[in-house]
């Protein structure tokens, strides 16, 4: 019953979350634009949430002719179901977590990774020469960041001694934030969590002015609309597992109850995620690439062989 | 929610919610959507693949470029690697000293592979500088081997 409770309560969470986080982020981009974002329906917009989404029900359920029928549908609810099953591991307090399992945080990394096949399978399955180059660019840039993605978080488990993501939180009680022992672990997470989710500035699978939109160039009504919802819960999913791994979870001072800081925490960093899109400019694809395995992939074994080698000489 | 089998219980449950909330949105959006019978009349471009404005010219079923197969084959290399080094990790304190140095020696033949790569060019993206260079000394020899012919032919004077 208890479980029942939470499951309902996570998911009416996380899908107004999304939905919350499209006009945060139009909101936010407004104030660093020096313009002012949709501020008109309701209080300070927010009513825009709603007139989108029954704007977005009630288009047209289309699908091209020439489109891979079955798969077209298909790929972008994967994206959804990936992101909120990613969910199902990060502890919001203590035991307070939908499943507290021993491979948490394997299961995190299994699903980050599946969402690669929804952006591939749609890209395919439209039959469009852009979503096509869309999707390719897509796999090839999620799978380069999946390597080092798992490296930079090796660290972590390696002072834990666990992939639970509640011990791991635990640990950072006596062990102090990871982020200040982890350091660059934490940057080589951030930037591949930045290209796993296709965000902005590492957006080059839907680079509109090279490629339309990418891989969902022939996408329209609620089936880009799932697209949409799988990008931003995405950003919160990194966001929070961000917070859970390398800051301490849901600790802090205790006037305030353990889920407001894990929310504040995971806030920030949603904001964060908003302000590089309005900071930073596109890398070029071919930079892209050799970013992530001529920089990253060495920085992340290094990083791995260092702590290690640290840890043994404190312990002996 | 301590026992495994109950976390399991609980995904499983978590799993079947998850896949019904997707299928629901996806049902109501097919009924609320509204649809255009005739559309076809009024918007003929309406069945054709989005190419900026462009007629579409054949289907998207296209040879792709080369390196991506290659990413996707480094991709199957280092991360069924990364999959081992794990193991070591979640073991770390009960491998000691020799597992480290175990450990040590596996990621230096990671890295010399990698190593290895980036000097034959294959990380670098688009076209390989080595490649042109060939290219164009290979032109260049073409080149010098036509011209006496070349020169023979064409007068003198011009």
């Amino acid at each position: 019953m208890n479980t029942a409770i939470l499951i309902a309560t996570v998911l009416i969470c996380l899908l107004s979350l999304a939905a919350l986080l499209i006009w945060l982020e139009r909101r936010l981009l407004g104030i660093w634009q020096d313009r002012l974002g949709p501020n008109r329906v309701g209080f300070l917009g927010l009513g825009q949430v709603v007139a989108d989404m029954i704007k977005i029900f009630t288009k047209e359920d289309w699908i091209p002719p020439f489109a891979d029928k079955g798969i077209f549908i298909l790929a972008p609810t994967i994206v959804v179901i990936a992101m909120l099953m990613a969910f199902a591991v990060v502890p919001f307090a203590p035991d307070t977590s939908i499943s507290n399992l021993n491979i948490g945080l394997l299961f995190f990394l299994a699903m980050s990774s599946l969402a690669a096949y929804s952006v591939m399978l749609g890209g395919y399955a439209s039959n469009n020469k852009y979503a096509l180059l869309g999707s390719l660019r897509a796999a090839a840039q999620t799978v380069s960041y999946e390597v080092f993605m798992g490296l930079s978080l090796m660290g972590v488990v390696l002072l834990t001694g666990s992939f639970n993501m509640s011990d791991i939180v635990l640990a950072q009680k006596e062990h102090g934030w990871f982020v200040f022992s982890q350091f660059v672990g934490f940057i080589v997470f951030l930037v591949a969590g930045i290209a796993e989710s296709h965000r902005l500035p590492f957006d080059l699978p839907e680079a509109e002015h090279e490629i339309v939109a990418g891989f969902h160039t022939e996408y329209s009504g609620m089936k880009f609309g799932l697209f949409f919802i799988g990008e931003y819960l995405g950003v919160a999913l990194i966001s929070a597992v961000i917070t859970t791994l390398f800051f301490g979870g849901w600790l802090g001072p205790e006037f305030m109850p353990p889920l407001f800081w894990f929310c504040l925490k995971t806030f920030i960093f949603i904001c964060f995620f908003v302000l590089l899109r309005a900071a930073v400019p596109r890398p070029r694809y071919d930079q892209l690439m050799m970013f992530g395995w001529k920089v990253m992939l060495p920085i992340s074994l290094l990083n791995l062989l260092i702590t290690a080698a640290l840890t043994l000489a404190r312990a002996s | 929610m301590t026992g495994d089998s109950e976390n399991l219980a609980a995904l499983v449950i978590y799993f079947l919610v998850v896949l019904g909330l997707v299928a629901l949105i996806l049902l109501i959006s097919h009924f609320l959507g509204h649809r255009r019978q005739d559309a076809k009349d009024y918007h003929p471009a309406l069945n054709e693949p989005f190419e900026s404005g462009v007629v579409s010219v054949g289907d998207a079923r296209l040879r792709f470029s080369a390196p991506f197969f290659l990413v996707a084959i480094f991709f199957v290399i280092f991360d069924l690697e990364v999959v081992f080094l794990f193991a070591w990790v979640i073991g770390f304190e009960e491998s000691g000293m020799p597992g480290f140095i175990e450990a040590l020696v596996f990621i230096l033949i990671l890295l010399a592979g990698l190593a290895y790569l980036w000097k034959l060019g294959a990380l670098d993206w688009g076209q390989n500088p080595k490649r042109r260079l060939g290219r164009v000394a290979m032109l260049a020899a073409e080149k010098a081997a036509s011209a006496p012919t070349r020169d023979e032919n064409t007068p003198e004077t011009l």
